[in-house]
């Protein structure tokens, strides 16, 4: 079932444009990775599919409705914004930042029910994280800072989650256990749509990908269509090889590491001290 | 746990101290016979002779009552309000005088003693150019692109600076002789003037704007958090922001009305409340109101207390807050990390 459909989308920022022509369509419980180089338009598309832009030329529809039609409070009650971690300037606790999630329900003046503390609380243990709750969000780790804000989008009614570089600054573990997160969570049905800077991650979990060059889609589809050695090394303009490890699973590798690793002009003296 | 007790802690101290604050002063009034009192208004319990009665409910009706109202309505209003502006733009130097009301309800004090003798008339024009200010800063941000939140600030600082070289041209043109001490006076605040009849007037307005305040408190902080990832969670951001404003400049200038000019206490009150019950706005601007009418209450008392003549309380809430304030950035620093 189609969720999002961006049709057209032309995004003019101070005059110059940063996104053209910009088509795409999102299924329900779909992972879709945004790829692209530095500056290619990728946060401002994020942007845009989470109604907090406007698009200068075409539309962006959520199942068949203009975003730019509806209420920001509708709006969250479906679709959530997992930005990067980012410094907050308040310690909270990590259920304070929970809570917040819970604004799309309230009437303008409101203070949270207890409801709203059960709920809050609720999607901290579908994160595993209900043990971080009177923590302070400013003193936990980076991993279970992003871990918060995905707690935050259930915590706020959303299906469809909009991430931007959900692994930025996280340790490899932390990595691997949030992609593990994703993917289960879309397992019970919810959409990812999240731009990242590794390649990998496509690859390895995303159902869909969209790679983004200068503002326009250079490919969008399957990874295992698209994402073949031809369009990396075009999108990132270096060297990459995609290697088979197992099965069907792939690997980026910078093409120096593939061909056997770096050459050194003078091999290292590891006596001279 | 911090969160439960603090609140209800101050609700005790406030009551003590409206109890203390009603029998001290130069003619002291013990507790048993303000209860002997309460007793015969409201009972007839209990017997009292008819000049010892009337003293006493001079006493306590007309002259501390509406002090001790006034007292703790201007310290919870600019406590609450500066806890508010701290927390939209995100700074902890950000006190409710940040976009110029202040200085706009100086000058419209001064200018309501030149035109005018009578109390009302300086009341009013006072208020009313308070909010012009912040209308004024309100404006100059919309003219400009950019961050909204640096240019409200720089709107402020446009709109305080006009209306303080206002607040001179007035000095210069006011009666050396009358109106002049009296300008310099209200600029260092006190509620010597107050009377029952201008305390109970204002009360309203200014509880509303602090009940507005506090049921917007959760709002606030989903504001902190940026513009873009407030909207995301479904705020219409610019509606919040100016309501919050609006309200804060509101209560603002009324104190200002009541008690002349008062500062620190909207800077420093929300400090120490963070210190007591940490960032959360949803606990921390009623710990700000309580704690801001128990601060100024006490500071009052020692205003018309600690000399024969009594000290303009805007000197000793400075007195009292520079220092505080000098420790607290020290120490708070994980409030703010």
């Amino acid at each position: 079932m189609e969720l999002i459909r961006a049709e057209g989308v032309g995004f003019t920022y101070s005059g110059s444009p940063v996104l053209e022509n910009v088509s795409l369509s999102v299924d329900k419980g779909r992972i879709v990775s945004l790829l692209g180089p530095n500056g290619s338009g990728k946060s401002t598309l994020l942007k845009l599919l989470l109604g907090i832009y406007r698009p200068s030329k075409g539309s962006v529809l959520f199942e068949g409705k203009s975003v730019a039609e509806m209420t920001p409070r509708d709006l969250a009650k479906r679709i959530a914004y997992v930005p990067q971690t980012h410094r907050m300037a308040f310690a909270y606790n990590v259920l304070d930042v929970v809570l917040m999630g819970r604004s799309p329900h309230k009437p303008f003046f409101s203070r949270y029910s207890k409801e709203d503390a059960e709920i809050a609380l609720h999607s901290l243990e579908r994160l595993s994280i209900a043990h971080l709750k009177d923590r302070s969000y400013t003193e936990v780790s980076g991993g279970e800072r992003q871990l918060t804000l995905i707690a935050r989008a259930l915590c706020q009614g959303a299906d469809t989650l909009i991430m931007d570089e959900p692994t930025n600054g996280l340790d490899f573990g932390n990595q691997i256990r949030l992609l593990d997160r994703i993917a289960d969570l879309a397992q019970d049905g919810y959409t990812f749509i999240k731009s990242t800077h590794f390649p990998d991650h496509a690859l390895w979990i995303a159902d869909d990908v969209v790679m983004l060059q200068e503002g326009r889609v250079a490919a969008a589809g399957r990874p295992n269509d698209v994402m073949n050695e031809e369009a990396v090394c075009r999108l990132y303009n270096t060297e990459i090889s995609i290697l088979r490890v197992k099965g069907s699973v792939k690997t980026c590798l910078p093409r120096s590491i593939a061909d056997g690793g770096y050459k050194r002009r003078t091999p290292r003296n590891e006596h001279s001290v | 746990m911090r969160q439960r007790i603090v609140p209800s802690l101050l609700l005790g101290l406030l009551a003590a101290g409206v109890v203390i604050s009603l029998g001290v002063g130069r003619y002291p009034v013990s507790i048993p016979e303000m209860g002997a009192y309460l007793g015969h208004v409201l009972f007839r319990l209990t017997a009292m002779d008819e000049q010892k009665l009337q003293m006493v409910s001079i006493l306590l009706l007309q002259i501390r009552m509406p002090r001790i109202l006034a007292a703790m309505l201007v310290g919870a209003a600019l406590s609450v309000s500066g806890a508010a502006f701290q927390a939209m733009f995100v700074n902890p130097l950000v006190s409710p005088g940040l976009l110029g009301v202040l200085a706009g309800a100086s000058f419209g004090a001064a200018l309501g003693m030149v035109i005018s003798t009578s109390w009302l008339i300086v009341q009013a024009t006072s208020v009313s150019f308070g909010l012009l200010a912040v209308l004024l800063a309100l404006l100059l941000s919309r003219f400009y692109r950019g961050d909204r939140i640096l240019l409200l600030v720089l709107g402020g600082i446009i709109s305080g600076a006009l209306f303080t070289s206002l607040l001179s041209i007035v000095k210069i043109l006011a009666d050396p002789y009358s109106q002049l001490p009296a300008i310099v006076y209200w600029l260092m605040g006190g509620f010597s003037m107050v009377d029952g009849k201008s305390a109970l007037t204002l009360a309203p307005p200014i509880v509303g704007g602090i009940l507005v305040l506090l049921l917007l408190s959760e709002k606030l902080n989903v504001l902190t958090m940026g513009d873009e990832e407030a909207r995301s969670m479904g705020i219409h951001v610019t509606e919040l922001r100016i309501t919050l404003i609006l309200t804060a400049t509101f209560i603002s200038s009324l104190t200002v009305a009541l008690g002349g000019i008062i500062g620190w206490v909207g800077l420093v009150i929300p400090h120490i409340g963070r210190m007591l019950v940490g960032p959360d706005n949803h606990i921390l601007l009623p710990v700000s109101t309580l704690l801001g009418a128990l601060f100024l209450l006490v500071v009052d008392n020692a205003s018309r207390l600690l000399f024969t003549v009594e000290i303009p309380i805007g000197i000793l809430t400075a007195l009292l807050g520079i220092p505080v304030f000098a420790v607290i950035l020290r120490t708070s620093k994980k409030g703010w990390s």
